[in-house]
């Protein structure tokens, strides 16, 4: 009842393809976007902030990167977490090497240097796919992470091998080091975060995500109608690492603070990838609910088992995993496409309601 | 009937709609293309040319090599031996993106849809080549690339009109019956507004109406925008009714070349279908 | 000018200046190539006969290793541990039949992959939360002493684990070739509703190859178990497999054991000849490269099959 598109007729091609078409989308995005930029810093405490907020929204931007990738490619990358490492790295070396650059310049660098190695590493696509491609990713993973550890020079020969993000301003406000207030950095990613969404979702309706696309469900067929497979697949690889780049740096300066490798290690790969398994492969809505999900989850999860059955927290931490495996298959045989598709669904049902059918 | 072709005429890009049809000069020919993998021999120095605004039917018996010469046209398989002159070029071998940028455009045999995509996007893909603005702009979606955007969304729905598909345009085309969807495939190799149409089985698994409409949809075509096309059918009556030439092939080699009704009544074709035992 | 010496120069002169502890290194790096490759011949088998990618072929592994220890903890006799243990591993393959593998029958190959990641995390947690995350120690009598043959320092440790791969090796050769539910196992590999369709028993061959697999991993657990102990990091052999997998083709049986060797190999020779110059623990990634510099040459591997497309 409340639900209902009829009366909605576009009257211009413009009008059909905008990102939210239905006016009952509008509104409740709308209503998202009021709460998230003004309602929850009022409300929400430090620990919220700090504990969950932030790392869903850095984690969400990461979701983002790898279904470029993953998702709308079709290219499957374990190497997540080493292009977050990349770009981490480099928002260190830029902003202790060189501490008059704008903050800004310094995320947006970071990120170009991610995409280089993205680039870099993504060049054997034209030749590997499928698991085969996964491997190769897993060799950039492994490869980079040891290159971190190794070059003394990555972490400025700090004898603790951790890197400390130095404090900067942006807009005239501190937004990183340890005087930056959580309720600034949560600000800052969240714009991050919707500012990116809005710009990949541009590109993925448009000629560039069709090329994705078609690439990942019938590469031989888009190459006969002319897409150039390498160039697509490389944009994938830029455009993907770049995300995951800023991504990895935000997680250094506004989650972490202070960082070592083990961060950004193998687990960090299979964390993002879940997201987007669960949120939904090819969807920018399902990266961001996946991250919700899988940020959320262990909190839950820890929760009730160590509050409400009593179990150690080692055990509970067995118990977590095992309850994430589980997860992971069940959404994969209920629902392959994720909360994007269960979402969709909803409103499908919701356009209906109260009728059955 | 519809009033779509028409339509579709006032705003074509290309050759004005003729009464009678004049077959222009040859825009492809092949020469003694010999083209083997894993052992088998698909093709045997065939040789034969395609003319402009004509109709061409490759005929003949189950693995002849029709899809294979198909595939070589297109740059999918590379010939070991024999050459393609395309609009006066000569090369030994095509490449994909070279042929697709030329102006050579093709359906499937399989079908080779975007199963993810709907119906709207499979068609916009078969616009790409023609949609030129970057990244960045892209990225922001604002003026150069939203106008562009629009633009070819515009003609792909004059398409989607043509062949009569405006019910499914947002369907994932995973979801339509078969018939549908080679009318989609087709549809995003019109959208390339090629020179030169591949079809490869068109009709495989229509039923008589279905196939109706899309001889129908082919005739227009080459009518209204004068597209050359060459198909691969196996229903003898469609292949007298709208083809101008037929070429037969058997087990990799040309043996008959000509008008249909001169191609039907030749011995070699019929032993051919029939199965005559010959000599290797 | 130095770092080129160390790279070009110096390791071979040090290779040709000790051969004895060349050699050395070689077997040391065949031994640990012969643990590879039992792990990558559970994955074989499952990818040939099922065409899934079983990620948690290691985890497997690893559960293995830990119930056989659980079970001879509770003062089993080791024959009978040892068909226990086997005899789980048969129930978890029912189990994982019914409740993945069933409602997954024809979804995407990449979907039936990530389901075996979810798997592998499961495994890894139920293992952990019935045995316990230490590490513990694993003897069921393998003959450990070293000896010596022309010089060249051996254990007979390393002996018994070839011997294993060898004859497990030519017992799922013939497995494959000969009987009449190898040719099954390789029609469903090829297509899963073609086979279907001509009556082969899916569930019944998704079954047996994962209790076969199964076993294997318990082989490659125990092996594993014995030489470095029952831990969590078992389960990261599995990502090691993957490049011995590339080397020698995900559906060659052959392939995974002669893969396995050359990464075993090939990954000492680079870690002590090489390794000081670049800083050393370069084991960590050097196996992945050499399969991604492989794969951009021979995309199918040693002894895979070239794949044709057709459209």
């Amino acid at each position: 009842m409340i639900y209902r598109e009829a009366g909605q007729f576009k009257t211009s091609y413009g009008a059909d393809q905008a990102i939210f078409p239905i006016a009952q989308d509008r509104v409740f995005i709308a209503a998202v976007l009021i709460v998230a930029f003004v309602v929850v810093p009022l409300v929400a405490n430090d620990y919220w902030i700090n504990a969950i907020l932030i790392p869903f929204l850095v984690y969400a931007l990461a979701a983002i990167g790898l279904n470029i990738l993953t998702g709308y490619a079709g290219q499957l990358s374990l190497g997540t977490g080493g292009f977050m490492a990349v770009g981490a790295y480099a928002s260190y070396k830029l902003t202790t090497g060189f501490p008059e650059l704008n903050i800004i310049v310094v995320f947006v660098l970071s990120g170009g240097f991610a995409a280089a190695v993205g680039v870099f590493f993504g060049l054997p696509s034209l030749r590997i796919k499928g698991f085969y491609l996964a491997v190769a990713t897993l060799a950039s993973q492994f490869f980079l992470i040891w290159l971190f550890n190794r070059v003394a020079w990555f972490y400025n020969y700090n004898p603790s091998g951790t890197i400390d993000a130095p404090p900067r301003e942006m807009f005239g406000v501190l937004i990183t080091g340890a005087l930056a207030t959580p309720e600034v950095k949560y600000l800052t990613a969240l714009s991050m975060l919707v500012l990116f969404a809005v710009l990949v979702k541009n590109l993925v309706r448009g000629r560039i995500g069709r090329a994705w696309m078609a690439i990942r469900d019938m590469d031989i067929a888009a190459e006969i109608i002319g897409i150039r497979p390498l160039q697509t697949k490389l944009l994938a690889f830029a455009v993907s690492s770049f995300v995951c780049g800023i991504a990895g740096a935000e997680l250094f300066m506004l989650h972490f603070g202070s960082v070592e490798t083990i961060a950004f290690d193998i687990n960090l790969s299979f964390l993002v990838l879940f997201m987007i398994i669960i949120g939904g492969l090819g969807s920018v809505m399902g990266s961001i609910l996946g991250a919700a999900f899988i940020v959320l989850m262990p909190i839950l999860l820890t929760n009730l088992f160590v509050g409400v059955f009593g179990m150690q927290a080692v055990d509970a931490k067995h118990a977590e995993i095992m309850v994430f495996g589980g997860l992971i298959i069940f959404f994969l045989i209920v629902e392959p496409h994720g909360l994007a598709r269960l979402w969709q669904i909803a409103k499908e049902k919701l356009r209906l309601w109260p009728f059955p059918h | 009937m519809t009033t779509a072709p028409a339509a579709v005429a006032a705003t074509a890009v290309g050759a004005p709609a003729e009464a009678p049809k004049s077959i222009g000069d040859t825009i492809l020919e092949v020469e003694n293309i010999t083209l083997s993998f894993g052992g088998v021999t698909a093709l045997v120095e065939v040789s034969f040319e395609i003319r402009e605004h004509e109709i061409l039917a490759i005929i003949g018996p189950n693995g002849a090599g029709k899809s294979s010469m198909l595939n070589v046209i297109n740059g999918f398989y590379h010939p070991q031996q024999g050459q393609i002159t395309y609009k006066g070029k000569t090369r030994s071998r095509m490449r994909p993106h070279d042929a697709a940028a030329q102006g050579i455009a093709r359906t499937f045999q399989n079908i080779a849809l975007f199963r993810g995509m709907s119906t709207l996007d499979n068609i916009m893909t078969g616009r790409l080549l023609k949609m030129k603005r970057n990244l960045l702009w892209q990225a922001l979606y604002v003026g150069p690339a939203k106008r562009e955007e629009l633009e070819h969304r515009a003609f792909a729905e004059r398409i989607i009109d043509f062949l009569e598909i405006q019910a499914i345009r947002k369907t994932p085309v995973g979801r339509l019956p078969y018939g549908l969807q080679k009318r989609v495939e087709l549809g995003r190799a019109l959208a390339a507004e090629p020179d030169l149409l591949l079809l490869d089985e068109p009709m495989a698994g229509m039923n008589v109406e279905e196939k109706e409409d899309m001889c129908r949809f082919v005739l227009d075509v080459n009518d209204e925008f004068g597209t050359t096309i060459a198909l691969i059918e196996h229903d003898m009556g469609v292949v007298m009714d709208i083809s101008d030439r037929v070429i037969v092939l058997d087990y990799g080699r040309k043996i008959a070349d000509g008008p249909p009704d001169v191609v039907r009544a030749d011995q070699i074709v019929i032993d051919a279908y029939l199965g005559v035992p010959h000599e290797e | 000018m130095g770092f080129l010496n160390d790279m070009l120069v110096a390791p071979f002169l040090d290779i040709a200046s000790e051969p004895i502890f060349f050699i050395e290194v070689v077997v040391g790096g065949l031994s640990a190539g012969v643990m590879y490759s039992l792990v990558a011949l559970g994955f074989v088998l499952i990818f040939k006969a099922s065409g899934v990618f079983n990620f948690a072929q290691g985890v497997l592994a690893l559960f293995a290793a830990l119930t056989l220890v659980g079970i001879m903890e509770w003062g089993v006799p080791i024959p009978i541990a040892l068909m226990m243990t086997a005899g789980v591993m048969v129930a978890l393959a029912f189990a994982i039949e019914r409740l993945v593998l069933r409602p997954l029958v024809n979804q995407e190959h990449i979907i039936l992959f990530m389901s075996t990641i979810g798997l592998a995390f499961f495994l890894e947690g139920l293992g952990d939360t019935l045995w316990g995350s230490n590490v513990k120690r694993l003897d069921i009598g393998i003959p450990d002493s070293p000896f010596e043959v022309g010089g060249v320092l051996m254990n007979e440790f390393e002996l018994v684990a070839a011997a294993t791969a060898a004859s497990l090796v030519a017992v799922l050769a013939v497995f494959f070739h000969y009987t009449r539910i190898g040719r099954a196992l390789r029609a469903v590999a090829d297509d899963h509703q073609a086979a279907l369709s001509v009556g082969i028993p899916l569930k019944t061959i998704w079954i047996i190859v994962w209790s076969v697999a199964g076993i294997v991993a318990l082989v490659a657990g125990i092996m594993w178990g014995s030489k470095s102990g029952v831990q969590f990091s078992l389960s990261l052999i599995a990502l090691k497999a993957l490049p011995v997998l590339i080397l020698g083709g995900f559906t060659s049986v052959p392939g995974a054991i002669v893969g396995g060797l050359i990464i075993g190999v090939g990954e000492k020779i680079a870690e002590i000849y090489w390794g000081p110059a670049l800083g050393g623990a370069i084991e960590g990634w050097f196996a992945y490269m050499l399969a991604l510099v492989f794969l951009v040459f021979r995309p199918q591997g040693l002894f895979g099959e070239r794949i044709i497309e057709r459209v």
